[in-house]
């Protein structure tokens, strides 16, 4: 908890009041808290605290083994953990001057998308129920739960898949995988005119989300916003295209963009990746057959790993934003230093406090969702 | 661009689903009846099996696991405790202790690291994933896995090892040996030793269980000089070597590693070269370094006590190591000209050079151990002089006899034991050697001996007629693996399972050694009584035979008053688990307690050297 949180600092005046957003809000994402000063049902300051759930991942890393760290990474964000297992794990090859082998980098862009599509339908869910639209969530979550299934079978895990390991991954896939993830796709693009007709042409979400939480281009920049947040202000940046990893260079898929730097906007824009990440997935299914060859370099015991002294500054593209990781080692067998940039430290914090003030208090929810924050970024 | 990704195309492009200026739709929403007609999407609540790689509640086979709690030391929250299970079998020679891993459920994340990394693969993950309890029953998520699943129900494997997975190198560093034709004319070392590279490598693949701690007769703490060596401070990896034995030159090179036997690596592929490494250590360290190192803790005080042992062999000299690094004064008394005992005298050059087993030596005398060469217990000085002048006194004297085998012919003046050729060619005395050998015996004696006359052939005639017999079958050798493969690769030929019945001698002139097929080495009883098929006779020629079946002791220094007051064992004396004989100020140590080995008879100076200490301090009541 912020210190000047505790208590109110000064008496407001008659006409405004302070209220607790949070920590146990449902219009709040994870154990998050705004303190909002209102005038009337008009936000005039906010402050974002994120210290209700502050787990103390950076330091944790530093008491672990590089090897164990694969299982606390997901962690920092649950609905989409897969792209901090995949930046970790390159973080480390990176250090080590590990080389993944062909089969493993499409593997983790499979892993990756498959997740961008899960995190996304989350999100449409989040932002329906703030605008009361439940609904939409419930099928966001039940068809993310297809995605949990093909999780489940070629990972180990439906959530945390800790499928990655520096040097590659750790499983190859089941017989008849890429049959059944075609059948998953191709369910999911089905559905997307269904999601169309119950939200996005809802004149409940358009009206609602249309002029709220705006922020132009150059806001955005300078406020560090990366994403669908920032390619909803028309600045089609993604890692994925612009500093490619893995073997998104060799893909073929758009960057979606909208223009008004709205709730609106940043909704359609996750609305319209999950039609690339499909794409992308097809290329991947297409493509794995011809890719053989091991899914792992080998690492040295890793109980005995000194992974050599350096920092490097990996970042991939995740549903929420560029996520980075700026890993130091001291030659040691752990991390001398861990440092999550995760989007969402940038749009829950600084965006989010802005982006309330002068909006009502009923649009603070949708606000937060449609930045698509995961709290534990922000507090790691 | 295929069809298929064309068409994505397009359909991207069709989906500018609205526009910013529209204001949306009150009735598309509507379309959403539809769905109420049509099945729910979420599953109906009853039992689902989990797919074929979940990661559910552990299974562990008991059987399998040997309790090395690699799992433990992987697992990222401490969820593993080590437990003991009493009626499970525990052996540290064999590398098996009776702790199994049991899992706290409030603090594993089914992460499965332990799965890949354990060294047998007995432990997995299965597809069952539903626990639950009463508030009085929270025990029970902390549980110790099984062959069955928690709730006794068969679930099936879900995570287990796979070769992608398996986060242990089963390989270990090739190590660097002559070639055979380049090492079959000298007594040159064939084994290189490690690159520093090399040894990080190969000390990075040990998992720190400890079983070669547990093994090794004298309890080296192997994992802590692994360690060290990992981490580059070698130093520090002579700093625990010398804390368990100051033959470490020598056990680097020729121990027999029953650290090895019991690693755990060494399940599933090989053991960690925990030997190597140790020559490593010791060779890459300054011998000035070596010595400081040696003489921390070497208390600074005389205790006026005086202590004399027989014999300067590794069992003798650890003795006398440890004696004087607690301030007696210690005096060992060697027959022959060099110190050394057993593996100066009985392992050739090529194996372990005589300038490496010198520094071992020089290191105990540098901390004041005096050694009088050539000077025999017996004939130089008695046994009486000894009693008379020293508190105490250790025999540690070896095997330097050989045994024979009685056979007709054995008697004959070119059949030798292999013992004395060993001690003839260290000593460097001149003897022809024979155009073609016939060696008996399968053991370690008889393949060095073979493979020096191979050599002393080599350099005399330049050709190798050297023949082995082996009482045991292949399968059955009592030589080192290594051992046998090189005679192979020097063009010694080896029989196995042939009983020697005739040293064949003509005109006074011996013409080899006849040997019969063994059927059977033991009867029923296990008693050595070996059985022949007697048809199957063989002639091996030969000018020379050499006996190598193995060893006693030269008791004859004792003097009778001694023998007499000593306690007998079936002709070795009766000495307690210390080696403290029945008479008060006498001990006995090393090979010729325990038979030959190098590394039980430094464990045997320590034992000597502890119980020696305690009967000291409470002959005089001081502790020190």
């Amino acid at each position: 908890m912020r210190p000047e949180n505790y208590e109110a600092q000064r008496h407001p005046p008659s006409n405004e009041f302070e209220l607790n957003f949070g920590p146990n809000h449902p219009g709040i994402e994870g154990n998050y808290a705004l303190k909002v000063k209102l005038h009337g049902d008009v936000v005039v300051e906010a402050k974002a605290d994120g210290g209700y759930l502050h787990r103390g991942f950076e330091k944790l890393m530093e008491q672990r083994l590089w090897i164990q760290n694969i299982a606390l990474v997901p962690r920092i964000c649950v609905p989409d953990p897969s792209p901090m297992e995949v930046c970790y794990a390159m973080a480390v090859e990176e250090l080590c001057g590990l080389e993944v082998p062909q089969r493993a980098q499409w593997l983790r862009v499979m892993q990756l998308e498959l997740s961008r599509i899960a995190a996304h339908l989350f999100t449409f869910g989040g932002h329906a129920a703030t605008t009361g639209m439940y609904s939409t969530m419930y099928w966001g979550v039940a068809d993310r739960d297809l995605i949990l299934d093909l999780f489940e079978e070629f990972t180990g895990g439906r959530v945390y898949s800790i499928y990655n390991i520096p040097g590659g991954v750790r499983r190859e896939l089941p017989d008849g995988f890429l049959q059944r993830i075609s059948e998953t796709l191709d369910y999911i693009e089905s559905r997307l005119p269904d999601y169309d007709n119950l939200f996005f042409k809802n004149q409940v979400f358009v009206k609602r989300a249309k002029g709220t939480g705006v922020m132009s281009q150059e806001q955005a920049l300078a406020w560090g916003v990366t994403g669908p947040n920032l390619r909803a202000t028309g600045l089609a940046f993604d890692v994925r295209r612009d500093d490619p990893y893995l073997v998104y260079d060799q893909l073929d898929f758009e960057i979606p963009t909208e223009a008004h730097g709205d709730a609106w906007s940043r909704t359609l824009v996750r609305r319209l990746e999950l039609v690339e990440s499909i794409r992308i997935l097809r290329q991947v299914v297409a493509a794995l057959p011809d890719i053989a060859g091991p899914i792992r370099a080998p690492i040295p015991n890793p109980l005995a790993w000194n992974v050599p002294a350096g920092e490097v500054y990996t970042r991939v593209e995740s549903s929420k934003g560029e996520l980075c990781y700026f890993v130091v080692s001291d030659g040691g067998p752990k991390p001398y230093r861990v440092h999550v940039r995760g989007p969402s430290s940038m749009h829950a914090v600084q965006v989010l406090e802005k982006m309330s003030v002068g909006s009502r208090i009923e649009d603070i929810a949708q606000t937060m969702f449609s930045l698509d924050a995961c709290p534990p970024e922000v507090d790691r | 661009m295929s069809d298929q990704t064309q068409n994505l195309k397009l359909k991207t492009q069709n989906s500018i689903l609205i526009e910013h200026k529209d204001s949306g739709s009150i009735l598309s929403p509507l379309k959403a009846l539809q769905f109420f007609a049509r099945k729910p999407v979420t599953v109906p609540l009853e039992p689902r099996p989990a797919a074929a790689n979940y990661r559910g509640f552990h299974l562990n086979e008991h059987e399998k696991c040997i309790g090395c709690s690699s799992c433990q030391k992987v697992c990222d929250n401490a969820a593993i405790t080590m437990v003991k299970v009493p009626h499970l079998p525990e052996d540290p020679v064999k590398g098996i202790r009776n702790l199994r891993p049991a899992i706290d459920y409030g603090r594993c994340c089914w992460c499965a690291l332990c799965v890949d990394i354990c060294p047998t693969g007995s432990i997995s993950l299965s597809r069952e994933y539903v626990h639950t309890c009463t508030q009085e029953e929270i025990d029970s998520y902390f549980i110790l896995p099984k062959e069955i699943g928690i709730h006794g129900v068969d679930f099936g494997p879900g995570w287990t090892k796979t070769d992608d997975s398996d986060l242990l190198d089963l390989e270990r560093q090739p190590m660097a040996e002559t070639a055979p034709e380049d090492r079959i004319d000298n007594f040159n070392e064939i084994v290189a030793g490690y690159t520093d590279q090399q040894a990080v490598f190969e000390a990075s693949r040990c998992v720190q269980c400890g079983m070669c701690n547990d093994a090794c007769p004298t309890h080296m703490d192997a994992p802590e000089y692994i360690r060290a060596i990992w981490q580059g401070d070698l130093e520090e990896a002579v700093r625990q070597i010398y804390q368990t034995n100051p033959f470490s030159h020598v056990c680097g090179r020729v121990c027999t590693h029953r650290c090895e036997d019991a690693c755990s690596i060494g399940r599933r592929g090989e053991p960690v070269s925990i030997r190597w490494l140790k020559r490593y250590a010791m060779d890459s360290v300054d011998h000035e370094r070596i010595k400081a190192i040696a003489a921390e803790g070497k208390v600074d005080y005389l205790s006026g006590h005086r202590i004399a042992i027989i014999g300067a062999g590794p069992a003798g000299l650890t003795a006398a190591y440890d004696l004087v690094r607690k301030g007696h004064e210690v005096t060992v008394f060697e027959a022959r000209a060099h110190a050394g005992g057993m593996p100066r005298y009985g392992i050739p050059e090529y194996r372990l050079p005589y300038d490496m087993m010198d520094r071992d030596i020089d290191v105990i005398t540098s901390l004041g151990v005096k050694i009088q060469t050539n000077t025999q217990v017996g004939v130089d000085i008695s046994m009486e002089q000894l009693h008379a002048e020293f508190d105490a006194v250790v025999l540690a004297i070896g095997l330097h006899l050989g045994r024979s085998t009685r056979i007709p012919g054995a008697d004959h003046k070119q059949v030798r034991k292999a013992v004395d050729l060993l001690r003839m060619i260290t000593d460097g005395e001149k003897f022809t050697p024979p155009k073609q050998a016939v060696v008996i015996g399968g053991g370690n004696v008889a393949m060095d001996i073979a493979r020096s006359l191979a050599r002393l052939q080599m350099q005399k005639f330049g050709k190798v007629k050297v023949t082995v017999t082996a009482l045991e079958d292949k399968a059955h050798f009592l030589a080192d693996p290594v051992e046998v493969k090189e005679c192979g690769e020097e063009g010694i030929k080896i029989f196995d399972a042939r009983g020697p019945q005739a040293c064949v001698v003509e005109k006074g002139k011996l013409k080899g050694l006849r040997t019969w097929k063994v059927r059977a080495i033991f009867d029923d009883q296990g008693r050595f009584s070996p059985s022949y098929d007697e048809s199957d006779e063989q002639m091996h020629e030969g000018d020379m035979v050499i006996e190598a079946i193995g060893q006693m002791s030269d008791i004859s220094l004792l003097g009778e008053d001694l023998t007499e007051a000593l306690e007998w064992n079936r002709g070795r004396i009766q000495v307690d688990e210390n080696g403290h004989s029945s008479v008060e100020w006498f001990w006995s140590a090393g090979d010729c307690v325990n038979g030959p080995d190098v590394v039980h008879a430094v464990a045997d100076g320590h034992r000597v050297a502890a119980s020696i200490e305690h009967w000291l301090s409470m002959k005089t009541g001081v502790t020190v």
